[in-house]
């Protein structure tokens, strides 16, 4: 677990992109939702390269800014194609004015041509 | 159509026409669904075919449109030309192929747009368009034919096509030359804020042919190619890409009854959720101009975003449903040298399209990367940015939809 960020860093109905060494080389989108939940999910869209905290927040759903193919924020579900695979969550702790996140420890699932930046053998990574 | 259709023929194997057989399923149709493709292959993803995909990495780009999984229960009719439509007294119509004829209560027309080709030299080895996969193909390997030899690839054209084009093939390597109609490439497109794209053209080393008339392409003495304009110096290239617009896929439809004058060119007219004239035929995508309220006639969007939502609105007509599912304002991007360009709403509809000042919000044409903001009365309408994804977003999601104009004709 770590301190992704103060909760007043992302305003309702916006995201927050994560790059740093934390985040093992796959950049997390952090999302608080109207609603004020906060969710975390990988960044990039599982079709193409994409930033899904530059998408479309709606509800618990994310769309993305490419394709509009939208994930569910709880479960990374996917919607329709172009994306087939599911993103990938991770678990937010929000403690006082600290928004925490657990990394999940399930291989991402990246488009092609993308690999886990800095991790030379990850599992998920493409040839 | 209160009796729900046995049989829907669509037309067209591309994104609208995908996504519309997709929303009639989901919509719970579970009548005989037959799609017609004139191209071989199973949908596909056009954006990406003047970007990465005549890239270096084009083997990793994925352009399949459907999962694995995915089953319409479809009879799929690809690589088959339609060749007309004969509609019946009761309603829907037969779609007749160069294969076989194929007789349906409802029909979708989706056939999309041809790159337009209407140019002396088109035929010519060497010289491209760019709408297909295979056009594609072709090009790439032109392309990367022309950094070996190190000579010049002329793109035709003042679009995004062009200006994705010039971006992928100037990163390959190729010596890239711009034949554009205005004194910037996108200027019609982006106003003021082209000049944000000529300046990264500029700087990765584009030439910019500027206010040019393009007469035709011809072989040149020295076995290559030139571009010929009016009243300047023919531009000489190795490779020519003519990316100058594209037409409605529509000539199929002459004699059928339907009207082939629906916005700018030669569009199906249809009312604003995507009925012809006749009774069970309906058309979307590229080859459609619906009615839209808040131009106050028929108009052509001819956006990938909304070729998709359009496919579950018209699907939804098919079916009768007494509720239509609603489209967001229009929305497109675009890469070019690495960097995000996206525009979405009504520009045309703002008080001040054309101007800096009462547009610009974030960031300035210098660093290009910004963020405008169009307004109408003091509402915002539309949204352009360039590598600014999430002001972006925040304009858009405060856009509104300008109200509906006064209606100029009937609808269809």
């Amino acid at each position: 677990m770590f301190a992704a960020c103060p909760r007043s860093a992302i305003e309702p109905g916006e995201a927050l992109r994560l790059d740093g060494p934390e985040t093992q080389g796959v950049p997390i989108a952090v999302f608080r939702t109207d609603d004020d939940e906060f969710f975390a999910v990988d960044d990039t869209c599982t079709h193409q390269d994409a930033s899904l905290a530059e998408g479309w927040l709606e509800g618990c759903e994310v769309e993305c800014p490419l394709h509009a193919s939208k994930f569910d924020l709880r479960t990374g579900a996917v919607d329709a194609p172009p994306a087939k695979q599911p993103i990938r969550t991770h678990q937010v702790t929000v403690d006082g004015d600290t928004v925490f996140i657990t990394l999940s420890t399930q291989a991402p699932n990246l488009p092609p041509g993308i690999v886990p930046g800095g991790l030379a053998h990850a599992p998920g990574g493409q040839a | 159509m209160t009796v729900p259709p046995r049989r829907v023929a669509v037309v067209g194997a591309s994104l609208a026409g995908l996504s519309a057989a997709r929303a009639l399923r989901a919509q719970g149709y579970a009548g005989e669904l037959v799609i017609v493709g004139n191209e071989v292959h199973r949908p596909y993803d056009r954006p990406p075919l003047s970007k990465e995909f005549l890239g270096a990495d084009h083997h990793l780009v994925e352009l399949s449109l459907e999962a694995e999984t995915e089953n319409l229960d479809a009879v799929w009719h690809l690589g088959v030309h339609a060749t007309g439509l004969r509609p019946r007294p009761e309603g829907g119509a037969t779609v007749v192929t160069d294969r076989d004829a194929i007789d349906a209560d409802a029909v979708i027309i989706a056939t999309g747009a041809a790159a337009r080709c209407d140019m002396p030299g088109v035929g010519l080895p060497g010289v491209h368009l760019l709408r297909t996969v295979d056009d594609a193909v072709a090009l790439r390997a032109d392309l990367h034919r022309a950094v070996e030899s190190g000579a010049t690839v002329a793109i035709v054209g003042g679009g995004f096509i062009g200006s994705e084009v010039a971006s992928t093939a100037r990163k390959l390597g190729c010596q890239v030359t711009v034949v554009v109609p205005d004194d910037v490439p996108l200027r019609a497109a982006l106003g003021p804020y082209a000049d944000a794209v000529a300046a990264l053209h500029a700087e990765h080393g584009v030439t910019v042919r500027a206010h040019s008339r393009v007469l035709g392409v011809r072989r040149s003495d020295d076995g290559g190619l030139e571009v010929l304009l009016d009243g300047a110096d023919p531009v000489p290239a190795a490779t020519v890409v003519l990316g100058i617009g594209a037409a409605p896929a529509v000539g199929w439809l002459t004699g059928s009854g339907l009207d082939l004058h629906g916005g700018a060119g030669d569009a199906i007219q249809c009312d604003e959720s995507g009925a012809t004239k006749l009774p069970g035929v309906f058309a979307v995508g590229d080859c459609a101009a619906w009615f839209d309220q808040h131009r106050g006639r028929h108009h052509k969007i001819e956006h990938w975003t909304s070729a998709k939502e359009r496919g579950a609105v018209v699907a939804a007509r098919v079916l009768g449903a007494e509720r239509l599912p609603t489209c967001r304002p229009p929305y497109v991007w675009s890469d070019i040298y690495g960097k995000r360009l996206q525009l979405a709403g009504y520009r045309e509809l703002a008080d001040h399209p054309d101007t800096l000042e009462a547009t610009l919000e974030v960031g300035s044409l210098a660093e290009g990367s910004f963020a405008a903001v169009y307004r109408r009365g003091g509402e915002p309408v539309a949204v352009l940015a360039l590598d600014q994804s999430r002001h972006f977003n925040q304009i858009r999601r405060r856009l509104v939809t300008p109200a509906p104009t006064a209606a100029q004709g009937a609808t269809a």
